[in-house]
This record gives C-alpha cells, structure tokens and sequence, in this order.
C-alpha cells in the first residue's frame, strides 16, 4: 500500500503566557495510504487542528518527519509550502471560510489561483456542477445556505487537484440532513477524484464510516502522557 | 482569478469605504490638476502678453517694472509722461520735419535725425498716452499703427482683426479725430459697439467726463492680450481733450504760435478732400511742446539693435527703456510663480491627506480581512502574494481617483473654456493637458504604494493558523 502521507515522531509545543512551552503534539507514527479516507477523532483542544495545519504546512513542526507524496514537507522554505500546498492539499475549514466578496464559482477558482500548474478555467465550473451548484455560481456567499457555502468550500478544496483533502469537522457547523449530503459528498467526490481524505471529526458515527479511524488520545503521546520507547 | 480580480473583488466588496477614499482622493488629484491648468493659463497668458511684437517699451525714469504694467497690461498707474520730442528721437529727419510742419514747435528739431533713429530702421515706433477712463477700462490714445503694425500670437504672427467696424483712423471725415477701437471686453461689459460714442473720464474711473466724445470705429477680436480691456482712441483726439495739453511757457508759446501760423495750411488733413480738410480745422492740433507721451513701443528694425539701444536710453537722465518679456518673467518669477507654487504645494498636500485616507482606510479593513488572508495563504497563497494585492487594491484606489480627479478637473476646464478664453485669450479645452499632468499618476501611485505599505506589511504578517480558527 503507497502512502500519501507518513508522519514519524512528530513533536510540537507553543510557548505559554506565563512561561515554559507545552507540548501539543506528539505523535510517534500516522499513515494515510493513497486514496484512503482516515477521520481523526479526538476530544476537543487536544490538537486535531494543529496537526492538520502542520500537515498543510501552515505550521512548522519543532520536531519529526511529514512526508506528503514523497515531499518531506518539514523542510521546505515557507515559500516551498506554500507553493506544495496550493499544489497538493486541500483544505475544507469547520467554518467554510468561503471569501465574502467573491462568487461561489470565483471561490472555487480561488482554489485553483495559486497553484503553479495549468489552471482549467472549466474546472471550477465542473465541480460546482458536481455539487450541486451550477445554479447558484454567480451567488455570494451571504445567499447561499450553510449547507450549501459548505459544498462551494469542499469544490474550492479539490479545485487544486490536491492529493491529499484534510478536513476540518466539515459538518460541525450544518443541520443533521445537510451534515449528512456533506459527508457523502466529500467521500464520494474524494473517491472519484481518488484524493485520499484525513477528517477530524468527534462524531463517531461519522468516523465509523471511514476505511479507517484514529484516535488521536491515543496516537498522541502528549495526550496519554507517554513516552515513545 | 488574476490578483488584480481579487483585488477589485475586495474593492467592490467595500464599496463604500472605497468610493469615499477614491473621491477624496478624486477631489485632490482634481484640485492639482486644476491648479496645474490655471498655472498653464496663466503662463500661456504672460507669454500672449509678451508677444505683442515690440520689444522694448520706453518711459520715463522710475520703476521698470510699474513701467512695463501700465503700458503693456494697462494696469497701474503711469510713472509719468515723456515729452513729444523725446518720442521725436526715434524718426528720422524728415519724419521729424514733417511732424514739425504738421503740429509746430520748434524748427531745429526737424533739423536733424532723431539720436535713436538709426536703432529704429525697419522696425517701427508706437506712442502710448494713458491716463483717462471707460468705466473701468483703460483709455489709450495711440496711433493707427497700433493696429496695422503689431502682431500678437503665440509666433507673434497674427494681426488684430475687428468683430464690427475697422481700426482707428489718423483723420476722417466722418469722425475727425475722435474714433475709438474698444477691446473684446470692454465692448461686452460696457455693452457698446460700433456707432456708441464714448466719453473717457479723466485721471481715473471716477473723473469728471470729458466733454468730447470719441465714436467708436471697431470692436475687436478677443486676442487674449491685456488690449481686450482697453479702449484705443485717436493719439490727436487724445490730445484735444481738456487738460490733456500740457501747459507751455509763454515765449514757447509764441514760438509755437509762430511755427504753427507758419505752417497752418500744412493741416495733415490735406491730403484728403476739400470738405474734410474744413472739418479737421475745426480742431486745431497740439503743437510739440504742449505734447507728451506716456509710453513709447519699439521694434528694433533690427532686433541685435535693441540691447545698444536699451543701455543708450538707459544712460540718459530722461528716459529708460524695459524688455517687458524680461519684466514680465520677473513678475512672474517674482509673484505669479511663487503664488502658484504655494497652491501646487497645498493642492499636493490635499493629494497626501487623500493618501493617508487609502492608508486609514484599507488599514481599518485589516482586521476585517485577516481572515481572508489567512484563508488565502491556505489556498497556497504566499506571503507576497497576499501583500502584492493589498498594494494592486491601493493602486486601484490611486488609478481610479486619479482618473476622476482629471476628468473632474477637465469638465470643470471645459465648461469654463469660454470664459477663459474671452479672458486670457487662451484656448483650453476637456484634453488640454500639461506636460505636468503626466507626473501625477506616478506621484499618485508612489503615494499610495507608501500608504499600501503599512496594511500590505499587515498583511504580510498575517499569522494564518490562528486566523483560520476565528
């Protein structure tokens, strides 16, 4: 099984207000295998979003590997993140994050603007179509539902042909039935675009529906309070 | 999407904010451009004023300048006026015997050459007499070749022509001495025309009306010159006036009583028929001594001429002599220039405060837009992307304020264009540009990518993980 992505002995603290630094994150191993869909369960502020940000490289581990596609992220420049980033992950937020300015179809294209690949100005179009949004492309943010504003963000998360979607408890924010179209939507559009998927979720009937789940107060040793031998 | 569409999404996504800042930025640019255009006018204006063809002006001791305001502008008062003999000084010896045997005087003054005559050959001489009144409006008595011999334009080219009626005349039948040429602006804001009779008033606006009247022959062409506001009145009417002849001597006066009846039947009206000759007669002209001149125009035949000459006048103890290009451009170096430069300065100062208002104004919408930041650096944005469209957002707010504060400022200019031109004589129109002008977009643009540069350095600091989670 090729992976997409491979973390070893991943270590990472903040510094606190009154001194010292604690230690968030410390993850001795965790795998995502090409077109996999892993959810990453966790209570909350027990790191689950510092490490989706460390895997898209908008942190900077103190220690450890991430390795994304053969690209051992940690040690590229900020500017070579950026560029593997726009290039390789997607990013679906809890909160959407669609830009307030911007059409749905021009968030989407959004996805897409700062790659350095060959951008199909169809592309957006396409997947807007796929879901479910054709009709509402020229709609901002503001007139579209929060189900809907989800959907535009999960188009403007796989506009970059990323290899790897991290995401963000998708459906923390939306009813039931639209958590519901929103989980189905992601997995069945990450299967057809064979993006392999990592979602932090604390629900675990959703999580039980991904090939894999892992706990993250289990793999993460700052958590269990123990110490990789 | 390109940046500049991001950065235009963000524009119109703050419309209001936006559109305030780019009118008041709007509203600078339109006062500098506005500022820089009257400064056009105003050059173009001295430089018509200058090229009037003559190139010294001659008058009495005292100050050039004052000199150079009352006989080329008609503003000011005369320092004083010159005697006709020193006017005389500049013909040759018959033109002085003539004028001897026309008006009386002396007889060895048209006995030999004027000492400035040889300065004079092939150019030509114009007297100037000031000192009365058309309402507000300059009377100037002065010779018919006033009209036939100057030129104005800029390439000094172009020869006063009339909107009704003709130039003056030196004698006709019909009018004897007393024809008049009024000015563009005075026709109209006197509301007279060809036919009115005018009755200057003497020593100032507010002086007593003289009793002769002067009728008006032409109303001339706006010429964008101070001759717009002025009235021409025939040199020998000028004279006839009450008060205008100077008082002589006794003895003087019997020489010149001798000289004229020596001379009575050589009226200037001679040569024309029979009947205006009776005419003419009825007013007898002013013999030499009684005759002053305010100001004399040259034209050096030849114009290497004009410097010898200026210093020979300028040694002697009666007169001086003034370059009014030279006088002109010391005025407006001296007031003009630097009037305009303050203006140019607090007009700049106005497109600064405009700048600091894109700074305050994109910077307020920081905190607001962190976020996007943020979530733009997620997307795989680089720091100096995100940074390249604040400052392309500021640059629109320059691009778009400068270019509704040139057209503002040209509409202004173009509804306006007539009355300027019927005031300076200047032509302007909605794409008269100076050269100036082109220095505004790039100034505009250096101020804003200064004012971008704060909320772009902002922007550039933008912690994103944090952001995210807001």
């Amino acid at each position: 099984m090729t992976e997409i992505l491979a973390i070893t002995n991943l270590v990472k603290t903040f510094s606190q207000p009154g001194g010292g630094a604690l230690t968030v994150l410390n993850i001795p191993s965790l795998k995502v295998a090409v077109g996999e869909q892993v959810a990453l369960i966790g209570k909350s502020g027990g790191g689950k979003t510092t490490l989706l940000h460390l895997i898209a490289g908008l942190l900077v581990p103190d220690e450890g590997s991430i390795r994304i596609a053969k690209t051992e992220i940690t040690r590229l420049s900020e500017q070579g993140r950026d560029r593997f980033r726009a290039g390789s992950i997607g990013y679906v937020f809890q909160t959407f994050n669609l830009m307030p300015a911007f059409t749905a179809l021009e968030n989407v294209k959004l996805g897409m603007t700062f790659g350095s690949g060959r951008r199909d100005s169809s592309r957006a179009g396409d997947l807007l179509e796929r879901v479910g949004l054709a009709d509402r492309a020229h709609y901002r943010p503001a007139q579209l539902s929060v189900g809907q504003q989800q959907r535009v963000a999960i188009a403007r998360a796989l506009a970059g042909s990323p290899k790897i979607l991290l995401a963000d408890e998708p459906t923390a924010n939306v009813d039931p039935v639209s958590a519901e179209n929103v989980l189905e939507l992601i997995r069945n559009t990450c299967r057809e675009e064979q993006v392999a998927m990592l979602m932090v979720t604390h629900d675990m009937e959703i999580a039980s529906r991904f090939d894999r789940v892992e706990e993250l107060d289990t793999i993460n040793l700052a958590l269990t309070g123990s110490h990789p031998d | 999407m390109s940046l500049l569409q991001i950065a235009w999404r963000n524009f119109c996504h703050r419309s209001l904010s936006s559109i305030l800042t780019t009118i008041s930025l709007g509203l600078g640019v339109g006062l500098v451009v506005l500022v820089l255009a009257v400064y056009g006018v105003i050059s173009d204006a001295f430089t018509r004023t200058a090229s009037v063809g003559y190139n010294l002006v001659v008058g009495p001791k005292g100050s050039p300048l004052q000199l150079t305001l009352n006989s080329v502008f008609y503003l000011s008062q005369p320092i004083e006026n010159l005697p006709y003999d020193y006017y005389m000084e500049f013909f040759s010896q018959p033109e002085r015997a003539e004028m001897v045997k026309r008006f009386g005087g002396n007889p060895e003054l048209g006995e030999r050459p004027g000492i400035f005559a040889p300065y004079v050959t092939g150019g030509y001489v114009i007297p100037l007499a000031l000192g009365d009144y058309f309402g507000e409006f300059r009377v100037v008595g002065t010779t018919p070749d006033f009209f036939e011999k100057l030129r104005y334009g800029p390439n000094v080219d172009q020869p006063f022509s009339f909107s009704a009626g003709r130039a003056l005349q030196g004698f006709s039948a019909e009018h004897s001495y007393f024809e008049a040429v009024v000015g563009s602006r005075v026709a109209g804001e006197m509301n007279v025309g060809v036919g009115d009779v005018i009755h200057p008033t003497h020593g100032a606006p507010t002086g007593h009306d003289h009793e002769l009247g002067f009728t008006i022959v032409g109303v001339m062409n706006p010429t964008g010159t101070p001759n717009d506001r002025a009235a021409f009145v025939n040199l020998e009417g000028f004279y006839l006036m009450d008060g205008h002849a100077k008082p002589i001597e006794n003895d003087e006066a019997d020489a010149t009583a001798t000289a004229n009846s020596e001379t009575e039947t050589e009226d200037p009206a001679a040569d024309i028929d029979a009947e205006s000759e009776v005419e003419a007669t009825d007013y007898k002209l002013i013999s030499i001594p009684q005759r002053e001149v305010t100001s004399i125009l040259v034209r050096n035949g030849n114009m290497m001429f004009g410097p010898g000459m200026q210093v020979a006048i300028n040694e002697g103890i009666r007169a001086q002599a003034v370059a009014p290009i030279g006088e002109i451009n010391k005025l407006m170096d001296a007031i003009v220039g630097p009037l305009l430069t303050a203006l140019l300065l607090i007009t700049l100062i106005t497109c600064f405060v405009a700048a600091v208002g894109i700074l305050v104004a994109i910077y307020n919408s920081m905190n607001d837009r962190r976020r996007d930041i943020a979530v733009m650096r997620a997307l795989g944005a680089r720091r100096e992307t995100v940074t390249t469209i604040i400052v392309i957002e500021s640059f629109l707010v320059a691009i778009i304020g400068a270019a509704l504060g040139w057209v503002l400022a040209h509409g202004a200019i173009a509804l306006y264009s007539e009355r300027i031109e019927q005031q300076t004589g200047v032509r302007v129109g909605f794409f008269s540009t100076s050269n100036y002008e082109l220095l505004i977009l790039p100034l505009i643009l250096t101020l804003s990518l200064i004012a971008a540069l704060l909320p772009a350095f902002s922007a550039y600091r933008t912690d994103v993980a944090s952001n995210l989670q807001k």
